[in-house]
């Protein structure tokens, strides 16, 4: 209990103000760091304001006292007792070959289920297609899969040395958005306890069954090949390493598995889904450039043997890449290390 | 750590010191989002201008560009705000509000990062109703990103240690010279009264004449009562006076006679 306050402020004001000069700084220049001496002597001051703090408790007299020092002792408390470990230098290599595969190969139950779902809405909108084509412009509601195969395997390779011949960039860019979009949706609608992850993946799913449905059966599976395999064996594994990102959230929500707490679990997921939709980012900017210059041109520009074999060699790259990369290297566990 | 006032947060420290972080609601943090609205809108414009230039060598290069560059820049803002300055955005600092870890420490870049991207979500159906909805329901105010990223938002109001020489004067005071009587006081003053008259005495010359005559009339006719002091000890002496006397006697800024 403090019996004469205006003496008590006249001993502790130095060091307050010491302080929360040091928070100061600490808050307004972020390469700020201190030496052990300045570690230890902010260490001391923490420890003086909260003790002072302690002192005030009770003396209900001061609340302007106890709300400064409380302010004061607040932010001091986020800088000392952050035990976390901190980022280090971030090293894009050591990042992409080591720390993504890793992380996609600990969460793989969650890819595959991203993947089974993916593949029930592809047979899902193969047998809508089947059984009820006069759906087909619900099923695909996208201008330029209306009309026939054919029709649009004829018109695109008419004119395919014309197309996008001034876009290519502006609709390169605008895939890459638009994909990173859906992705960021995706893995976001985790919080819907999964749920909305399940539903876009799906749904894309449907998309994509119909689609193969339709040009196959109409005959035209090389064009299909040739159209989709460049870019979609980069853009569909992104996208179903998002939904693989939305399932690691919703598993962290729902947590099933652990005695743990919400933010216990939700701790020990950050990293993996920053690190997830890192790449995930990075192939969309890929699939984006791919479809762009590279996709939209067809026979006689670019046989579709050459088209068809870079998808495959991509493909082949992709999941050794994921399979293998970094599987030398110590795997970070989980809810470790956090970027 | 657990829930104080309806709009604060307790922290108990390992050193079972406790204090409360102010949370910020719901409206208060749209005005930020609004204001960095304004920010992303102003910078893509620039940006946009400058890239523009490019449209010199490509239109689609150009265009290209200020496409992405929208992209980036609306989501990056946020993450590289909270990030560079220690969880404030524009907004936020304007406002002083700040993200932080729910445990009140430092925040980490993962925290950041998650908590931007899910606001796809708490931007549903339109102007952050769900995450509008969410903080009114959390505990901590907090949005559907936060409870994911394990944040809140805070208030840091401006706080400055109040001045001690805004109480008066060093003047006489009269009732210092009655110590068995200021002993008295000392006894019965309660701490509630206390920090009523330390307040109005602080803040006197922010108050309306007749406030202040009305409000020191109240407190001297109060302490008056609860300890009576010769009248030749009081006499003459204002009601702010009086007050200012009792507030010295009982925080000890006058010694009264025969005690440290």
């Amino acid at each position: 209990m403090i019996i004469d306050l205006e003496r008590f402020i006249a001993e502790e004001k130095p060091f307050w103000d010491e302080l929360e000069a040091l928070l100061d700084q600490m808050e307004q220049d972020v390469a700020f760091s201190m030496d052990l001496g300045g570690v230890t002597r902010f260490h001391f001051l923490y420890q003086r304001a909260s003790a002072d703090l302690a002192r005030l408790d009770g003396f209900s007299a001061a609340p302007e006292f106890r709300q400064y020092l409380e302010s004061l002792v607040a932010r001091a408390f986020g800088e000392i007792h952050e035990t976390r470990e901190r980022p280090h230098r971030f090293a894009p290599r050591a990042w992409l070959f080591g720390r993504f595969p890793q992380t996609f190969r600990r969460h793989i139950r969650q890819f595959q289920l991203s993947l089974a779902i993916t593949l029930v809405g592809c047979l899902f909108g193969a047998a809508a297609l089947m059984f009820a084509p006069a759906d087909k412009e619900v099923l695909l509601p996208f201008q330029h899969l209306m009309g026939t195969p054919a029709e649009r395997v004829a018109k695109e390779e008419q004119g395919a040395d014309k197309r996008l011949e001034k876009t290519k960039l502006t609709f390169s860019s605008h895939l890459m958005t638009h994909n990173t979009q859906v992705s960021v949706a995706c893995m976001a609608s985790g919080l819907t306890f999964g749920i909305g992850t399940l539903m876009l993946l799906f749904y894309n799913g449907v998309i994509l069954g119909a689609v193969i449905f339709d040009y196959v059966t109409a005959g035209q599976s090389i064009f299909l090949a040739g159209w989709l395999l460049p870019h979609g064996v980069v853009e569909i594994p992104a996208i179903l390493l998002a939904g693989q990102g939305g399932l690691i959230l919703a598993g962290a929500l729902i947590g099933r598995e652990s005695g743990l707490r919400l933010g216990q679990r939700m701790r020990r997921v950050w990293g993996d889904l920053v690190t997830l939709m890192g790449g995930v980012a990075l192939m969309l900017v890929w699939a984006g450039l791919i479809e762009a210059l590279f996709s939209q041109y067809h026979e006689p520009v670019l046989p579709y043997s050459v088209k068809i074999g870079f998808g495959v060699a991509e493909l082949l790259l992709l999941v050794l890449f994921l399979a293998k990369s970094g599987s030398g290297s110590s795997a970070t566990p989980p809810g470790g290390k956090n970027v | 750590m657990s829930r104080g006032r309806s709009n604060s947060l307790i922290v108990r420290t390992p050193e079972g010191i406790e204090f409360s972080i102010l949370l910020a609601g719901p409206v208060v943090r749209l005005l930020a989002w609004g204001i960095d609205i304004c920010c992303i809108s102003l910078i893509t414009g620039m940006v946009g201008g400058l890239l523009k230039l490019f449209s010199i060598i490509s239109q689609d290069l150009g265009l290209a560009l200020i496409t992405l560059a929208g992209y980036v820049i609306s989501v990056g803002y946020g993450i590289g705000c909270e990030w560079l300055w220690r969880g404030q955005t524009l907004g936020k600092r304007l406002l002083r509000l700040r993200v932080v870890d729910e445990k009140g420490l430092r925040l980490q870049f993962s925290q950041v990062v998650v908590r931007n991207l899910l606001r796809v979500v708490d931007g549903l159906p339109l102007l952050y109703m769900v995450g509008g909805a969410a903080c009114l329901i959390s505990g901590k105010s907090q949005r559907l990103g936060d409870i994911a990223a394990s944040t809140i938002v805070v208030r840091n109001p401006e706080l400055s240690l109040p001045e001690m020489e805004r109480l008066g004067d060093d003047k006489f005071n009269s009732l210092a010279e009655h110590p068995h009587l200021a002993a008295r006081l000392r006894q019965k003053v309660g701490r509630d009264e206390l920090a009523i008259s330390l307040s109005a005495l602080m803040r006197r010359e922010e108050l309306e004449p007749a406030a202040r005559v009305e409000l020191f009339g109240e407190l001297a006719g109060y302490f008056r009562a609860l300890v009576r002091f010769p009248h030749e000890t009081v006499a003459g002496v204002s009601d702010e006076r009086y007050v200012r006397n009792v507030v010295e006697v009982v925080l000890s800024r006058k010694k009264v006679a025969g005690r440290m």
